[in-house]
């Protein structure tokens, strides 16, 4: 079990809010990322569901039961933190093995465990081997290790993957994911990456300043962001949004489209503009056009075969099925 | 320093100080062997020629040898325990945020200032003066009989004034190390369920282990040749006669250079086994 009830929370450093009042129910089961640029509180958020940091005011409850002022050990979490935290004199067999030493478990079933979660998380040849000696993403292995022995109610990461480099990155994403999969336990994953959002994701909490801007599925955020916010924020590279005469003309203050969602042309199309950086990735080339009215540059999709030169003039149509608008609060209207 | 060239460059600018300090140290050296085999008694005769292996043997075979060298030994082990526990409690401790952090900090050093010689002397007539002292009073007042701490319990009072001293070095070593302690390590033992004892002794400790081998290693240097302390308290008086001070008793009061001499050499041998059982049990801290 490990559903994770947040009412009316909030956490102030001196008199500095961070968090206002904000609440937010994780359901049994699922994986939720909490997603926010720098600073906007998403690591005080998973601090405070820890029980790290103290409530400024509100009340946390997991399974039901009031967890407020229960000291972290007693809530049945385990985290993993950016730095891994590993314990730098004790061999991954002991850092593994610490929790359930604390928790005065059987020998047996403590070895029992260590070996399961060592042959999982393929760390078998390390045990003896301490943090130091280790590899960042064999640290981050045994990071997870330590938390999966205690067998927790739920997973909380914060940011686990940023100090590995990219490939690295994806094959862990892949990990975490499959562990999910296999475990079926509660994970809040904490990233201001928006493509692990996107790709780990039961459920996206996007954060802002600390206030929950949206929450849903990462399709429903990605088809119908609640706000100019979160339209920039999910999607990569991020939405164009378009304002002046042209967003008048679909009846709203700014209209928004996806880079994916524009087809260009050097023949024919509905707005016109100049190539200036084209980003070649083999499948796809990004195109930023310049002189489009109401937006400057524009970031278009176009395909890997697609060749223009800088200066070149390109036509594009948007996919009028595919258009955001938004008022002048910057809240979406249908 | 890659090339032949930065490498010889090197050499010549450090030679001078190099040179320097080999003088500074060989010179005493080879004048304390020089000395420890001749009988030389300076109001007595003065260089009265080599005499062998005499002193050596008599050095040893005085009754006072063996009780100078366990009198060094318990000070220097009794302040080592004493600066490293509470240089830990203090060092965590101070590590608190709290209000006047600074100045408390600052205080706390400030022992460390005082020279050997005023602070023993300070704490022998301020505080453990049988008459006047501070803890005469405070006996007193509770109805006691004073203690006469340097007569009395000579060698845990010149154990309590050493430690003293040293205790803010101790402190400012390990609270330099424990600010360097990742807090994330405390908060991930903290929510696998470690109560603050088992932080303390799994975390914190092990964390301090360099800290306090560095401790170790360099009071043991300093207090093996304790002097000062002595010299104004019980002038090696009931059994607190250290190594140092039979040295010192031997050249001066007995006008011994050539005994006196043949102690240095024990003394440094004491200082190098003490120094090979140190680095056995402590030294590996050092490495990783
Ligand atoms: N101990 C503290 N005292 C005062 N302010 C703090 C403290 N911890 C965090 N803050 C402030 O709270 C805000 C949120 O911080 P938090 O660490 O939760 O951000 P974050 O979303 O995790 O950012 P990042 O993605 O950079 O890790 C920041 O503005 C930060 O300055
Ligand atoms: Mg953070």
């Amino acid at each position: 079990m490990g559903q994770i009830q947040l009412n009316q929370v909030t956490k102030s450093f001196g008199n500095v809010q961070v968090i206002p009042p904000l609440d937010l129910t994780i359901e049994d089961g699922e994986f939720t990322v909490f997603v926010g640029p720098s600073g906007c509180g998403k690591s005080t958020l998973l601090r405070m569901i820890a029980g790290l940091e103290d409530l400024t005011s509100g009340q946390i409850s997991i399974d039901g039961e009031d967890a407020t002022d229960t000291p972290p050990a007693k809530r049945g979490l385990a985290m993993v933190f950016q730095s891994y935290a590993l314990y730098p004199h004790m061999s991954v067999r002991k850092n593994i093995a610490f929790p359930m030493r604390m928790a005065k478990m059987d020998k047996a079933e403590q070895d029992r465990r260590i070996e399961a979660a060592a042959s999982a998380l393929n760390l078998t040849d390390y045990l003896d081997r301490r943090p130091g000696q280790l590899s960042g993403g064999q640290r981050q292995r045994v990071a997870i290790g330590r938390a999966i022995v205690r067998e927790p109610s739920a997973f909380l990461f914060d940011e686990p993957l940023s100090n590995l480099d990219a490939a690295l990155r994806v094959g862990m994403r892949l990990e975490i994911s499959e562990m999910h999969e296999r475990l079926k336990t509660t994970m809040i994953y904490v990233t201001h990456d928006q493509v692990e959002a996107m790709t780990m994701a039961d459920k996206i909490v996007v954060l802002q300043a600390g206030v929950i801007e949206q929450v849903g599925s990462p399709l429903d955020l990605y088809n119908a962001p609640c706000n100019k916010f979160v339209a920039g924020f999910i999607g990569s590279p991020k939405m164009n949004f378009i304002e002046g005469a042209e967003a008048a003309a679909h009846g709203a203050h700014c209209i928004g489209c996806r880079p994916e969602h524009i087809t260009v042309s050097t023949t024919e199309g509905l707005w016109q503009g100049t190539v200036g950086v084209a980003e070649h990735l083999g499948s796809d080339t990004y195109i930023h056009i310049h002189g489009v009215p109401g937006c400057d540059p524009m970031t278009v999709r176009a395909s890997g075969e697609f060749t223009v030169k800088h200066g070149d003039r390109v036509y594009l149509t948007p996919d009028m099925n595919h258009l955001h608008k938004f008022d002048e609060a910057g809240l979406r209207v249908a | 320093m890659a090339t032949q060239h930065s490498r010889s460059a090197a050499r010549i600018m450090l030679a001078p100080a190099v040179i320097l300090l080999l003088g500074w140290m060989l010179v005493p050296l080879i004048m304390t062997l020089f000395f420890s085999f001749k009988k030389y008694l300076p109001l007595r005769g003065g260089d009265l020629g080599w005499v062998g292996f005499e002193n050596y043997v008599r050095f040893v075979t005085s009754s006072s040898f063996w009780p100078s060298v366990l009198t060094t030994l318990v000070i220097v082990g009794g302040v080592l325990v004493i600066t490293v526990v509470l240089g830990v409690l203090l060092a965590i401790l101070l590590n608190q945020p709290m209000w006047g952090q600074g100045v408390v900090r600052i205080l706390v050093i400030a022992p460390f200032f005082v020279m050997p010689t005023v602070s023993a002397l300070v704490w022998k007539n301020m505080f453990m003066d049988p008459v006047n002292g501070l803890f005469a009073h405070l006996w007193k007042f509770f109805g006691a009989t004073p203690v006469e701490w340097l007569t009395q319990v000579p060698m845990s009072s010149i154990i309590v004034i050493v430690s003293w001293q040293w205790l803010p070095f101790a402190t400012l070593i390990l609270l330099t190390a424990i600010q360097s302690l990742d807090g994330e390590q405390l908060e991930a033992s903290e929510m696998d369920g470690a109560p603050p004892l088992a932080r303390f002794a799994f975390i914190v400790l092990p964390h301090l282990g360099r800290a306090i081998t560095v401790v170790v290693l360099i009071q043991t240097i300093f207090l093996l040749s304790i002097f000062a302390e002595i010299f104004v308290t019980t002038q090696g008086a009931f059994g607190t006669k250290t190594l140092t001070y039979l040295i010192y008793q031997r050249v001066l009061e007995s006008q011994n250079v050539g005994l006196g001499s043949a102690g240095g050499v024990y003394a440094i041998i004491l200082a190098n086994i003490v120094a090979i059982f140190l680095m056995r049990m402590v030294g590996k801290n050092l490495d990783a």
